[in-house]
C-alpha cells in the first residue's frame, strides 16, 4: 500500500493510451515455473568447464608457476597461465576507468583472490581438482592495506607495473569553489565536522558472475552467454582486447540473477573462458563460486570522508566541504563516466539550498580487490548523501533544532527549480517540502518524539532518523559523459508487424527490474496497444541496437526515452497512412484515446493495428512515404533526472548488547511519472533492505595481511526476512520536465537514501550516551563500542 | 557409485561420484535447472528442494544421501498442469524480481503451508529466514505466501 500525496495525480505527459499501471510482469511466467535461463543453465554440446586458481596472498612476487601435474590430469584439456596469456598479448586488459588489470598474474599478485591460472576440464569438479595440482612459488611482499597510509613515504608500492609509478596515488579531483566556501565557513556562527567511513561493501547478487564462451574457428564468430549488465559495451571492449572483429562477436546476456552494478565491469574469468575456447575449440563455461565473487569481483564504497558543515545560529546552512580518501584497490576498475573519477560525489550538497561547497577526493591503490563504484549507488551519490545527511543531523544536535525542522528550513523550495547547485548540477524538478511533510505525517513524527521521550525516561532507547536525498540519474549528456570514449546514449528499435503486434529491441539489460513489462507498457501507452501486444527483446547484441546498458538507474531515463521516441516516430508514420486510409489530410488528424481521429469527427478513426496492416498492404501511399511503420531512435539525454525522497527510520537499540532493531521504515519517493507502480514499489523495498544490510551488517573487512574477512555469506552478512520490516511507502509525483514522459530513475533511490536514515536513527537513540557518530556497519559490537565511547575502525581488523 | 532416487515422481538411476552435490546432480545430470547454486555454505537458500517432505539446501546435501528417497524441486510444484497457488501468489504479489531465489522460496512456502495452512506474516518470515533475497526486501514474498494461503489451486492459470 502506497500513500499518495493528495494533489499528485497520474500526470503522464503526452496523450497516452492508458497502459501505465500495476500490470503483472511478463517475466514471472517462466520464473515461477523454474524456467528462467541463467548463464549457468546453459549447456552446449561438448562444453568444457573452467576454474581459476587464485592468490592466497595479498601481495607477493610470483617466482614460478608449475602446471605440469595439472596438465597431466586425465580430465584436463588445457591449463592457461599468465605467461601463456602474455604470449597472446592478453595478460593484461583495460579496465573501464582507463587503467589496466592483470587477467592472469605474470609478475606479482596484488590482492588476495587475484587470478593466477585457469584450468579447462571436462567437468567442473575435475577443473577444481586440477587447481590443487598447480604449484605456485610466491615470495611474500609487505601488503598495502590501510588506505590512510597509502601515500606515506616508504609505503609498499602496489602498482610498480605502471611505468614510472612510485606511489599509490591514483588521482586528485576537486569540485566547487574553495575560496567562496572558506569564506562561508569564516562567516558562520557554527561549524560541525566529522570523520566518517563508508565501508567497503559488495553487491552480492545471488547469481555470481559467469560466462559460456564459444569460439567457432570456422566462421570466426565468438558467441558469449555472459552475466552482463552492459552487453554492447562489453562487445566493444572484447573486440579491442581479443582482436576478434566486433561484428564477429555476439553477446547474449540471458536472465540475470541480480546485478546491482556487479555485472558492469569485465572480469578476468570472462577472458580466460574465451581463451580456453580458442585453445580447445570447444565451448567453455566459467562460473565463479561465492567466495570468488565476494573476494575478487567489484566492491563498492570504501570512502574515508571528512565533512564539515557551516551554518548560522538559527540553522541556515551556509557552506559544506569534504575531503575524501578513496580506496580503489589494486587496479583502478571503478565504473563511472570518464570525467568523473569520484563519480557524482559532488552532488553532495544534497537537497539543500547551500550556496558554497567544495570537495576534494584523492584516490589510492591498495592491495585489495579492484572495482569501486558498483552497488546501486548512482555513481557515488550514495556516499554524498550519507555525508550531508549525517552532517545535517549533527548540526541539528549542535543547534538543538529538531532534525526535521532543520531540514525543512534548508530544503530547496519548489520555485527554485530548475536549480543549479554550488558544484554545477542542474536539478530538473522537485517539491521537497511536500515529500518531507508527507513522510512526517505518515510516521506520526510528533507522536514518535513523545514516545521516544517517555521510553527514555524508562531507560529504553528508541531512535528516529530522517534522511532526505536527491540523486542525479540517467547518465548521461553526451558532451559530458562517456565510458571508455563511448557516449552514454542508448538506442531503441521498434518494429510493428502487419497485424499490429510490435517488437521493441533495447540496449539495456534487466536484472530483475522488469523491463520486458515496463518497456512494453511504454510502447503500448504511446501507440494505443495492450502491453501484451509488445514483445521486448534485450540482452542479445545481434538483435538489439547499441547502448551502454543498465546501471546507475539509467534504463528508464535513457532507454525508456528512446523507446518513447521510437514509438512516437511510428505514430507519426501511422498518421500519414491513416490519412490515406481516411482520405483526409494528415493535418486533419489528431491522436486521441489511442487512435488517429479526424478532427471534429472522432468516430472517423484508425488504430495502430489497422494502420499497420494498411502500411504493409497495396494501399496507395502519398509520394515520399515509405511503407511499413518501423522506426528507431537514439536518445541523448539533455540532463540527468533528479529523483528524490524523504525517509524516516524508527529503531530500537539495546545499549547493553548493541543490538539494533528496525521497527519502522517510512519511505516517500518521487521518481516523476511511474510507469508501473508495482515495480517501482518493489524497487524501493529492495533498496530499503539494502540500506539495512549496509548500515547494520555488510562490510568487506581486511586484516593486516590483506586477508579478506568477508569471503563467504557466513562472514559477509546480508539482511534476511527477520531484519527487514514491512516498509511504509509514500509517493509524490513531480515529472521531469526534460524526459519525454516525465519519468525519473528509481532503481537505486532507496539504496542511496536509506543508510543515513538508519544511522541517524541509531545515533539518535544513543544520544543520551553522548554518541554523536558511529561508523557503519552498526553491528552489535560496533554499537556497543560506540556506547562505551571506544569506537573502532570498521574497515580493518587489526590486531 | 550407483544412485536411485525419485525426483518429482520419476525414478532416476545414475552412476555418480560419491562427492557429487545434490544441486549439481539435479542441474547437471538431470537438467533440472530451476534450482540454483548460490553460496556453497547453506546461507542463501537458492538451492532449496525437498528431500522427502522436508526442505533442504541441496548445495550441502550429497546426491548419495538421497538414494532410495524422494526429491521434489520447483519443476514438481505444478500438479496435473495446474500451478501451485504459491506460484500464482508470487506472480500476483510481485514476490520476485530477478527470479533467482524464487524457486527455493516457493519450495519453503509450500512446505510451510502444508504444515500450517493459515500462517501469520511473522510465521512466514520465520519460515523463509534461512534464505536470502536481494531484490524484494522480503515484503512481497511474505504477501505472496499469504496470498497462496487464501487461494486454492486455480482452474485457470492461463494468464501465467
Amino acid at each position: 500500500m502506497t500513500i499518495h500525496d493528495s494533489d499528485a495525480g497520474a500526470n503522464a505527459k503526452g496523450s497516452g493510451g492508458g497502459a501505465y499501471g500495476p500490470v503483472p510482469r511478463k517475466e514471472d511466467a517462466r520464473f515461477v515455473r523454474g524456467q528462467g535461463t541463467f548463464v549457468d543453465d546453459i549447456s552446449l554440446p561438448g562444453m568444457l568447464h573452467g576454474a581459476i586458481l587464485r592468490s592466497p596472498l595479498a601481495h607477493a612476487r610470483i617466482v614460478s608457476v608449475d602446471a605440469t601435474a595439472a596438465t597431466a590430469h586425465p580430465k584436463v584439456m588445457a591449463v592457461v597461465t599468465g605467461a601463456d596469456l602474455a604470449g597472446r598479448g592478453l595478460a593484461w586488459m583495460p579496465t573501464i576507468s582507463g587503467d589496466v588489470q592483470a587477467v592472469l598474474a605474470t609478475d606479482k599478485v596484488r590482492f588476495q583472490g587475484q587470478e593466477v591460472a585457469f584450468v579447462v576440464a571436462t567437468d567442473r569438479y575435475a577443473a577444481r581438482d586440477a587447481l590443487e595440482l598447480i604449484a605456485v612459488d610466491y615470495e611474500p611482499l609487505p601488503p598495502m592495506i590501510d588506505a590512510r597510509t597509502a601515500l606515506d613515504p616508504g609505503s609498499p608500492v602496489v602498482r610498480d607495473d605502471l611505468p614510472g609509478c612510485t606511489s599509490n596515488h591514483v588521482f586528485d579531483w576537486t569540485a566547487g569553489d574553495k575560496a567562496a566556501t572558506d569564506a562561508a565557513f569564516a562567516a558562520a556562527d557554527v561549524v560541525v565536522g566529522c570523520d566518517m567511513v563508508y565501508p567497503r561493501s559488495h553487491p552480492a547478487p545471488l547469481e555470481t558472475c559467469g560466462i559460456v564462451a564459444d569460439m567457432d574457428a570456422v566462421t570466426g564468430k565468438l558467441t558469449l552467454w555472459s552475466t552482463s549488465q552492459a552487453p554492447h559495451a562489453h562487445r566493444t571492449m572484447y573486440a579491442s582486447v581479443t582482436g576478434v572483429p566486433e561484428h564477429k562477436i555476439r553477446i547474449v546476456s540471458p536472465d540475470l540473477g541480480g546485478g546491482f552494478g556487479a555485472k558492469v565491469p569485465l572480469y578476468p574469468g570472462y577472458l580466460c573462458a574465451i581463451v580456453g575456447s580458442m585453445i580447445t575449440g570447444r565451448p567453455v563455461k566459467w562460473m565463479e563460486d561465492r567466495s570468488e565473487n565476494l573476494m575478487s569481483t567489484t566492491f563498492a564504497r570504501d570512502y574515508h570522508m571528512h565533512g564539515e558543515i557551516a551554518a548560522t545560529a538559527d540553522g541556515k546552512i551556509l557552506g559544506l566541504r569534504a575531503r575524501v580518501l578513496a580506496d580503489h584497490g589494486a587496479f583502478n576498475a571503478t565504473a563511472q563516466p570518464t570525467r568523473f573519477p569520484a563519480g557524482f560525489f559532488h552532488i553532495f550538497t544534497g537537497s539543500y539550498d547551500i550556496s558554497a561547497a567544495f570537495c576534494e577526493v584523492t584516490g589510492v591503490f591498495t592491495n585489495k580487490a579492484p572495482g569501486g563504484v558498483a552497488y546501486s549507488c548512482s555513481f557515488r551519490v550514495t556516499e554524498a548523501v550519507y555525508l550531508v545527511e549525517r552532517l545535517t543531523d549533527m548540526l541539528a544536535r549542535e543547534l538543538a533544532i529538531d532534525p526535521a525542522e532543520l531540514r525543512m528550513r534548508n530544503l530547496l523550495r519548489p520555485e527554485q527549480f530548475p536549480y543549479t547547485c554550488a558544484t554545477g548540477w542542474q536539478y530538473d524538478s522537485g517539491d521537497y517540502p511536500r515529500a518531507l511533510r508527507l513522510a512526517l505525517d505518515m510516521a506520526g513524527y510528533d507522536e514518535l518524539r513523545r514516545e521516544q521521550a517517555q521510553r527514555r525516561a524508562r531507560g529504553e532507547y528508541m531512535g528516529i532518523g530522517i534522511s532526505f536525498f536527491t540523486e542525479g540519474v540517467g547518465a548521461g549528456p553526451r558532451n559530458q559523459m562517456d565510458i571508455l570514449g563511448l557516449a552514454m546514449a542508448d538506442g531503441a528499435d521498434l518494429r510493428v508487424h502487419p497485424t499490429g503486434k510490435a517488437v521493441l529491441g533495447v540496449s539495456v539489460q534487466t536484472q530483475g527490474q522488469g523491463h520486458e513489462t515496463t518497456f512494453a507498457q511504454i510502447v503500448a501507452h504511446e501507440l494505443g496497444l495492450s502491453p501484451d501486444d509488445v514483445e521486448v527483446v534485450h540482452g542479445d547484441t545481434d538483435r538489439t541496437p547499441f547502448g551502454l546498458g543498465t546501471y546507475g538507474s539509467r534504463s528508464t531515463p535513457v532507454s525508456g526515452a528512446a523507446a518513447v521516441i521510437a514509438a512516437r516516430k511510428v505514430r507519426e508514420r501511422a498518421r500519414v497512412v491513416a490519412a490515406a486510409m481516411l482520405e483526409v489530410a494528415a493535418d486533419d488528424l489528431e491522436w486521441l484515446d489511442g487512435k488517429w481521429r479526424v478532427r471534429g469527427d472522432p468516430d472517423q478513426a484508425r488504430g495502430i493495428a489497422e494502420i499497420a496492416m494498411a502500411a504493409h498492404s497495396t494501399l496507395e501511399l502519398p509520394d515520399g512515404v515509405e511503407g511499413h511503420l518501423d522506426a528507431s531512435a537514439v536518445y541523448n539525454p539533455p540532463n540527468l533526472t533528479f529523483p528524490f525522497g524523504a525517509y524516516i527510520c524508527v529503531t530500537d537499540v539495546d545499549p547493553a548488547t548493541g543490538e539494533v532493531k528496525v521497527r519502522r521504515f517510512i519511505a516517500v519517493d518521487d521518481c516523476g511519472v511511474r510507469i508501473n507502480p508495482m515495480i517501482v514499489e518493489g524497487q524501493v523495498h529492495r533498496g530499503l533492505a539494502d540500506g539495512i544490510g549496509i548500515a547494520l551488517m555488510q562490510a568487506i573487512v581486511f586484516d593486516e595481511l590483506g586477508n579478506c574477512l568477508g569471503g563467504s555469506f557466513m562472514d559477509y552478512l546480508l539482511p534476511t526476512s527477520m531484519e527487514c520490516p514491512s516498509p511504509e511507502l509514500g509517493e509524490t509525483v513531480t515529472p521531469s520536465p526534460h524526459h519525454p514522459i516525465g519519468a525519473k530513475g528509481i532503481g537505486e533511490s532507496a539504496t542511496v537514501g536509506s543508510p543515513p536514515a538508519i544511522v541517524n536513527s541509531v545515533v539518535d537513540a544513543l544520544a543520551p550516551f553522548g554518541v554523536v557518530h558511529a561508523d557503519m556497519p552498526l553491528t552489535p559490537a560496533n554499537v556497543w563500542r560506540a556506547v562505551q565511547g571506544r569506537p573502532v575502525r570498521p574497515d580493518l581488523a587489526l590486531s | 557409485m550407483k544412485l536411485t532416487v525419485t525426483v518429482n515422481g520419476t525414478e532416476h538411476s545414475a552412476v555418480i561420484e560419491p562427492r557429487l552435490l545434490l544441486i549439481h546432480f539435479l542441474r547437471d545430470e538431470l537438467g533440472l535447472t530451476g534450482s540454483h547454486w548460490g553460496c556453497d555454505t547453506s546461507n542463501c537458500g537458492v538451492c532449496v528442494v525437498w528431500l522427502d517432505e522436508t526442505p533442504v539446501k541441496s548445495c550441502t546435501v550429497l546426491a548419495a544421501m538421497t538414494d532410495g528417497r524422494r526429491v521434489t524441486t520447483v519443476e514438481g510444484l505444478a500438479r496435473g498442469g495446474k500451478l501451485d497457488p504459491v506460484q500464482e501468489g508470487f506472480a500476483a504479489c510481485h514476490g520476485l524480481q530477478c527470479g533467482f531465489c524464487t524457486p527455493g522460496m516457493m519450495m519453503t512456502a509450500r512446505w510451510l503451508l502444508d504444515l500450517n495452512p493459515d500462517p501469520t506474516a511473522a510465521q512466514v518470515r520465520e519460515a523463509i529466514s534461512g534464505q536470502i533475497c536481494r531484490c524484494t526486501g522480503y515484503e512481497n514474498i511474505v504477501r505472496s505466501v499469504l496470498w497462496a494461503a487464501k487461494h486454492d489451486r486455480s482452474d485457470d492459470d492461463s494468464r501465467l
